[in-house]
């Protein structure tokens, strides 16, 4: 690898490419972006031009209106940008998701956005790309976080949907990737009643099955005053913001249930008042960052957002040039 | 089966509600046998007798296994010691499973030298929901949000026992409580073997101005509310016992108190540092507490006293169910047969109107007098907090407005969040650090602080994060001392973070000078 020049830049408004002069999942709005998919943390309105997969391009339209930027192209085979090469590869993360490769003067760089190696039926699997420097989430990056196989949280969903069968099952999960996720794995464990959903979810939801992702039944979670019994025993999906607001109140007794890789500690669970916590995440584990980092085996490994130190020392310890990147603004938890 | 054991914990955990964690440890009550749910309650009510595992035993365990700065992160953000080593703990277990019985047996049995070996074998066999278990076991610490009380009733609630039956026997009692579940399940009454036991304590709910209106003065007393520790007094049959309000036996800290038990009954008041007529502050009554052994040279510095407001059994007889007023004539007639130095009686506040009585609230003559109690006349004495009795009436918080210094990761209900803060006040240009809080929150505004730690970093020492001095809370809190381990020259006492002051500028926060004016002593 030649370096004449550090490739990528960590500024304040995000990372920064001053080859291609471009930004990738700026967090302010900046003339031209890169984005890797569409959480509202990584996909942001108001900049000038957007390169991104068509189906992340139609989220941002869906969520922010048409005119979400001023110009925007979709991310096919090499886009050439000043000298840069970018290519965009799967992240399995959610619909849409991307990893960014990037051939630099500074190297070969693969940018992984959010991702996990767990199947994801509603999006391509992630793959491996070959790099000098992996620039890499650490959302979970703490060897205690080792997900388990969600096919089983789904089991305990089930399993006190049966033994309360009174009380309605108000499933927290967020809006893009982790609520149609739910719905599948549901689908898949043989759950085929309707499942009720919250407005929040609605678009996203229809976008899918215009994707092609079979749902099943949906229905919306609309309810007229006074009518409580109606979702005893019954699945509602709602984002999390929904179950600090009165909307929760309007269910027969609820069961509140939380889809979220944080449902592994505790006092998370606790601290947002889960009854039934479902540990089910779109991230990369310890297990699988640790993975990825050691097939790649990039010169570098840079750090964007989440749990830095703990992989930092890891690879430390694995004798691997690592650093930080300090990335601000990005959420542990989209909405 | 520990399998089932970990799994109440794990309910327990999960269920905000104090009925649903009463439910679900009566059925684990009634579903498993002897002994290991007599066991399981020991646990939960802290009289399990194991061999100490001590923290440093488990993490020198786990740095055998996983490199001791990786451990430190994990613990940083998990924020409970066995909660981190059943995650972090290789491997995924055999799923073979164990008995309680014999884990505990196992626990209290083997060689100190052989202990961390056992442990880590134990550990290799089981999930990370049973080693969780084990270990929450194994140090003894459950702190699963379930009182000894709580406890207490599921098992009451076996077959509708009265839990103030329960209680009053219960430190006469030891695990793995047979003979308990027994009478719980219809069984004859286990018979007392304690001597001077500790009954249950009479609580008060919280009361404010608005809610007097409502109550007719003339049908109330009124008592300073004192800032010692409440304590129960038991002497009979010539064994003396104090008690804290929960039912810790803490005798051998105060043996001066002990000697000055010179009746034959059951009394309520108020533990406090008096030298003569004058109270000590709380912090000379800590310097006493939680204490084995107590030297001649602090028994003389720091002397302590009884302040005594009622009384529940006098001369074998039970004064509980008689109204207030008359069981405060027995304490008055007895009270005067002690030893002036060490026990006296709490006054009466004379007062005519809740209006007097807020302005005698509003100017306490001592300083260590946090508010009024207000008791009904006619009121018998109920163990717990049973409302419509008793009310606690408490001084307003001191406010003052300070700026957000410094994060750390929080522990127990908190952690992984910024939930640690130390804030600041100006004295000239420069902001001192004047106190600490890690509550006063609501959950939205802990998720919003801690965003706002990791988004304006400014420096890192070690788990402790500065952050760009711009944010401005109202900090709430009860009193002020002087100290010299403070850098202000002042202490807080239970300080918390009462509102975020976003619409002020960190430039509008408070001056030092505000603080120090609202010192006792000036
Ligand atoms: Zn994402
Ligand atoms: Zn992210």
């Amino acid at each position: 690898m030649k370096r004449t020049e550090t490739p990528l830049i960590p500024r304040p408004e995000g990372l920064y490419c001053p080859e291609g002069d471009f930004h990738i999942d700026p967090v302010r709005p900046v003339a031209r972006a890169l984005i890797t998919h569409g959480h509202a943390d990584h996909a942001r309105a108001g900049h000038g031009a957007v390169l991104a997969t068509r189906q992340t391009l139609d989220i941002m339209a869906l969520r922010y209106g048409a005119d979400f930027a001023g110009a925007w192209q979709v991310a096919e085979g090499v886009t050439v940008i000043g000298g840069v090469r970018a290519q965009f590869h799967p992240a399995g993360h959610v619909l849409g998701s991307a990893q960014i490769a990037l051939h630099t003067r500074g190297g070969r760089i693969t940018v992984t956005g959010d991702y996990t190696r767990s199947p994801n039926p509603a999006c391509a699997p992630w793959e491996p790309v070959p790099c000098d420097i992996l620039v890499t989430e650490a959302t979970f990056a703490l060897p205690v976080f080792r997900h388990p196989d969600p096919t089983t949280e789904i089991a305990r969903l089930l399993a006190s949907l049966k033994a309360f069968p009174e009380r309605a099952h108000l499933v927290g999960a967020y809006a893009l990737g982790k609520a149609q996720r739910v719905i599948m794995l549901l689908r898949e464990a043989g759950y085929d009643a309707p499942i009720y959903i919250h407005g929040a979810l609605q678009k996203l939801c229809d976008y899918h099955i215009a994707e092609g992702v079979a749902l099943g039944d949906l229905r919306p979670a609309t309810v007229a005053r006074g009518k409580k019994g109606d979702f005893a025993g019954a699945i509602v999906l709602a984002p999390p913001s929904a179950f600090a607001a009165t909307w929760a109140q309007r269910f027969p007794d609820p069961v509140i249930c939380f889809a979220s890789g944080w449902m592994m500690v505790r006092a998370r669970a606790r601290q947002r008042g889960v009854e039934l916590p479902l540990v089910i995440s779109d991230h990369v584990d310890w297990p699988q960052l640790t993975q990825t980092i050691t097939e790649l085996d990039p010169a570098e490994t840079w750090v964007t957002h989440g749990r830095e130190e703990a992989i930092l020392r890891w690879c430390a310890l694995e004798g691997r040039a690592a650093r930080p990147l300090r990335l601000v603004g990005y959420e542990d938890e989209p909405e | 089966m520990i399998s089932a054991f970990a799994h109440l914990l794990e309910r327990l955990a999960f269920s905000p509600q104090r009925n649903a964690k009463r439910a679900h440890l009566a059925g684990y009550f009634r579903a498993r046998p002897d002994p290991e749910r007599g066991l399981a309650l020991a646990a939960l009510t802290g009289d399990l007798d194991l061999r100490a595992v001590t923290a440093s035993l488990l993490k020198g365990l786990v740095a055998e296994r996983v490199d001791a700065e990786l451990f430190a992160l994990s613990y940083d953000f998990v924020g409970d010691l066995a909660e981190t080593i059943a995650l972090i703990w290789p491997g995924e277990g055999t799923a073979r499973e164990v008995a309680l019985a014999d884990l505990v047996a196992e626990l209290q049995e083997t060689r100190k030298a052989d202990l961390p070996a056992r442990i880590a074998a134990r550990l290799d066999q089981m999930d990370p929901s049973e080693r969780y278990a084990y270990l929450k076991l194994a140090t003894g610490g459950l702190r699963v949000g379930v009182s000894a009380r709580l406890a207490r009733q599921a098992v009451a609630d076996l077959s509708g026992l009265d839990l103030a039956e329960i209680e009053e026997i219960w430190h006469g009692l030891s695990p793995p409580y047979s003979e308990l579940f027994a009478w719980a399940e219809g069984g004859a009454k286990p018979v007392s073997a304690a001597r001077a036991p500790f009954r249950p304590v009479m609580l008060a709910t919280l009361m404010d101005r608005e809610g007097l209106r409502a109550l007719a003065p003339g049908e109330f007393l009124a008592e300073w509310k004192w800032d010692g520790i409440r304590v129960q007094a038991v002497a009979e049959s010539g064994t003396c016992r104090l008690y804290s309000r929960t039912g810790d036996d803490i005798s051998a800290a105060f043996p001066d108190v002990i000697a000055a038990m010179e009746f034959e009954g059951a009394v309520d008041g108020e533990l406090l540092v008096r030298r003569g007529a004058e109270v000590a502050p709380f912090n000379d009554l800590q310097t006493r507490l939680g204490r084995k052994a107590v030297s001649r040279k602090l028994l003389d510095s720091h002397p302590a006293a009884l302040r005594l407001y009622d009384v529940l059994i006098w001369n074998g007889k039970d004064q509980r169910a008689r109204p207030l007023a008359e069981r405060r004539a027995v304490l008055e007639r007895f009270v005067e047969l002690l030893d002036p130095n060490r026990v006296d009686i709490s006054p009466l506040l004379p007062f005519e109107d809740w209006d007097a009585l807020a302005a005698l609230r509003a100017d306490p003559p001592e300083a260590v007098i946090e508010g009024v109690m207000i008791k009904h006349r006619a009121s018998p004495y109920l163990g717990g907090r049973i409302k419509g009795h008793w009310f606690k009436w408490k001084r307003d918080p001191m406010l003052v407005d300070a700026v957000l210094l410094y994060a750390q990761r929080g522990h127990g209900k908190r952690s992984g969040y910024y939930s640690d803060f130390t804030f600041g006040m100006w004295d000239g240009d420069q902001l001192v650090p004047v106190g600490k809080a890690y509550f006063g929150f609501t959950d939205a505004e802990l998720r919003d602080l801690d965003r706002f730690v990791r988004n304006n970093t400014v420096e890192r020492f070690g788990p402790v994060r500065a952050v760009a001095p711009t944010r401005v809370v109202e900090v709430a809190f009860e009193g002020l001392n002087r100290s010299t381990r403070h850098k202000s020259g002042v202490a807080m006492r239970f300080p918390r973070i009462s509102r975020l002051r976003d619409d002020k500028p960190a430039a509008e926060a408070d001056h030092l000078s505000a603080l120090l004016a609202l010192l006792p002593d000036g």
